[in-house]
């Protein structure tokens, strides 16, 4: 167990270091001069070269690149060109708003949609099946934009039950401020993830093992919940831990619309001004936070399956 | 002596298919006395599966029992409510499945599904891991404390077996179902298990129930044997009379193509031409009668019944009628 935990470690820091690289690339390939853009187009010539080289943007590309890993293992991510502001600072002021979110996000439609599938697939082909398959779909095809949207409109305008924008102060109201976004971006994961768990349990219902346990008589309920489910969730895990990055791109949505603060909200904040620093440490983190979530997905995968263990 | 134990009537099974209705067992009639070793042997697909699934009770939702009995200690299963049929499972009755290596949960350890299987016992939790690991011991597994604290995937399929035979004697039941249970291991285990088998059936007395196409098998362990031909049976007598003096052509030609039989090098096994006729689609008369190189105008016509031919020993063929009138 420790041995995979090593293994998969040292796979997630090279994940991680190539995902930074070609990002880092990526950006710098983006058309636009970013000195022309934060400055203005009535800029002084003098005034955008200080700006280049404060930027570090006149060194070759390669150069760049190191001086940006150099800085990074020393926890620095830059300044932002701004407000002079320490990148780091930003990101992680930024950070817990987005994790409250989309943890919170997973943590119900997790529930729920491993709930509906597995009754599904304890009923299957009854009426109970076909409504979790008809609501499940529909959840699914609901896009998390038009359904925050339509959550803010319906639930914060018209019944006006939770607010509308914002993060809130203290526990209960940040609780309070994450209902609806949380629902708006977890909705389709209910829907998607009690498809996976009905065909996932239904297949493991038809292995021999299952029949075994009955033959021996344990009780239904116990072959169910315990026999079945515990199999029926591993692909769940890992499509929960992949999910992570589909979670932080909604969270982008939800974020706007409920002008909460956030990640996802500091990166376009950032791309539109030509933000660099700010775009590179929040990317960075974000990549940081999907690698982070598939590496644990696959551990918890290790801890559940025994043969996920010595399979790698 | 001679106490019934289990006692199959008239049984008739159907699966309801897109097709109509597929007669996978028809009018079977045989019993096991208490203690007593009873073999079924049959090609694939003739309905092998479908009776222990009966017996059990564990079918497909499209199963259809349309007549006869199975009765357990004078107590129609059939009948009997879904409660009364898990008290059963695993205590009276036990069952050993085909294959050791899909047969225990993948991610739970041996000692937790012995533990499980013990749902019914009052005793503590030490104790019956206690009783677990000398079950395992019995079977031959060494070091069995330490094993029980390992996954199925950390034992090889012959270990597996065994450790699936011992979970099925815990209960120390009266009926032990043995479902093909040598059919995916190599012959050296295969002797292997059939002597542990041997050894434990002395030992807890139970009745086992061996459902085999292997005839040397069948011929080493059972001391009764029923032959399945789709979906029926077709002979049933003690294993010497059935060996020595078979009265079916059907078990005449799996007795000559039985490997350990044939004496000759030859280039081609021997097998039985034709296929097995469709059950979904019956034809009238004698359900061999397509494969069978003896066949009368008779055997198309009428369906020949199961005849007792001497004491203990039945068959269903029209020769035996037309060796008796002539």
């Amino acid at each position: 167990m420790l041995n995979f935990a090593t293994r998969r470690f040292a796979l997630s820091l090279l994940i991680l270091f190539v995902a930074v690289t070609v990002m880092f690339l990526m950006i710098r390939a983006v058309p636009g001069d970013p000195v022309q853009i934060m400055l203005g187009p009535r800029a002084t010539p003098e005034l955008q070269a200080q700006l280049t080289a404060a930027l570090g943007l006149d060194q070759p590309i390669w150069k760049q690149l190191l001086i940006f890993y150099g800085n990074l293992l020393q926890g620095d991510l830059g300044t932002d060109v701004f407000s002079g502001r320490s990148v780091t600072d930003i990101v992680f002021q930024q950070l817990p708003f987005t994790l409250e979110l989309i943890f919170a996000s997973i943590l119900w439609s997790a529930t729920l949609g491993i709930a509906l599938g597995a009754y599904a697939a304890a009923h299957p082909n009854t009426l109970i099946d076909r409504v979790a398959a008809a609501i499940s779909v529909s959840f699914v095809a609901a896009p998390a934009f038009v359904v925050a949207l339509l959550a803010l409109l319906v639930f914060a305008v018209h019944l006006q039950w939770f607010p509308a924008i914002g993060a809130g102060e203290g526990f209960w109201d940040r609780l309070d401020h994450l209902v609806l976004p949380a629902f708006a971006i977890g909705l389709s994961w209910v829907g998607y993830i009690a498809r996976l768990v009905r065909a996932s349990m239904l297949e493991v219902m038809g292995e021999s093992h299952v029949r075994t346990a009955r033959a021996f008589g344990i009780a239904e309920r116990r072959v169910v919940m315990v026999y079945a489910l515990r199999i029926a969730i591993l692909p769940v895990v890992t499509v929960i831990g992949v999910g992570m990055g589909f979670l932080l791109s909604s969270a982008v949505f939800a974020e706007i619309v409920f002008a909460r603060p956030g990640l996802g909200k500091l990166v376009i904040d950032s791309i539109t001004t030509r933000n660099y620093p700010v775009v590179m440490g929040s990317v960075l983190i974000s990549t940081a936070l999907f690698v982070v979530s598939t590496a644990l997905a696959d551990l918890i995968n290790a801890l559940l399956d025994p043969r996920a263990r010595t399979a790698h | 002596m001679t106490e019934k134990l289990l006692e199959i009537d008239h049984l008739c099974v159907d699966y309801e298919t897109g097709r109509g209705d597929l007669k996978a067992l028809r009018d079977i009639t045989f019993n096991v006395n208490k203690g007593e070793i009873v073999g079924i042997v049959g090609e694939s697909g003739c309905g092998k599966s479908t009776l222990i699934s009966s017996i059990l009770r564990l079918t497909a939702p499209n199963t259809r029992f349309r007549e006869g009995e199975i009765r357990f200690k004078e107590q129609d299963l059939l009948q009997a409510s879904e409660r009364q049929m898990r008290d059963l499972r695993g205590s009276d009755i036990s069952i050993v499945f085909q294959d050791p290596m899909q047969t225990h949960n993948p991610v739970l350890t041996i000692g937790q599904q012995m533990l499980d299987i013990q749902h019914r016992s009052k005793q503590s939790k030490a104790d019956k891991l206690s009783h677990a690991a000398k079950m395992l011991g019995a079977v031959g597994i060494p070091d069995p404390d330490a094993r029980l604290k390992q996954y199925p995937h950390e034992f090889s399929g012959g270990m597996r077996q065994r450790i699936a035979i011992a979970m099925a004697l815990m209960s120390e039941p009266d009926l032990l179902i043995a479902d093909e249970p040598t059919t995916a291991l190599d012959a050296t285990l295969e002797v292997q298990i059939i002597e542990r088998l041997q050894e434990l059936q002395r030992e807890f007395h139970c009745a086992i129930l061996f459902i085999s196409h292997h005839l040397g098998v069948i011929a080493e362990l059972c001391d009764r044997v029923v032959v399945m031909y789709a979906g029926a049976v077709v002979e049933s007598g003690e294993v010497r009379e059935i060996f020595h003096n078979p009265k079916h052509p059907y078990t005449r030609r799996l007795i000559e193509c039985d490997p350990g039989h044939i004496k000759e090098r030859a280039r081609i096994l021997p097998t039985i031409p034709g296929e097995v006729p469709d059950l979904a689609n019956l034809p009238g008369g004698c359900i061999f009668r397509d494969r069978c190189d003896q066949a009368m105008a008779r055997c198309a016509t009428e369906v020949p019944p199961l005849d007792q031919l001497k004491e203990g020993h039945h068959a269903a063929c029209w020769l035996n009628h037309a060796e008796a009138t002539s």
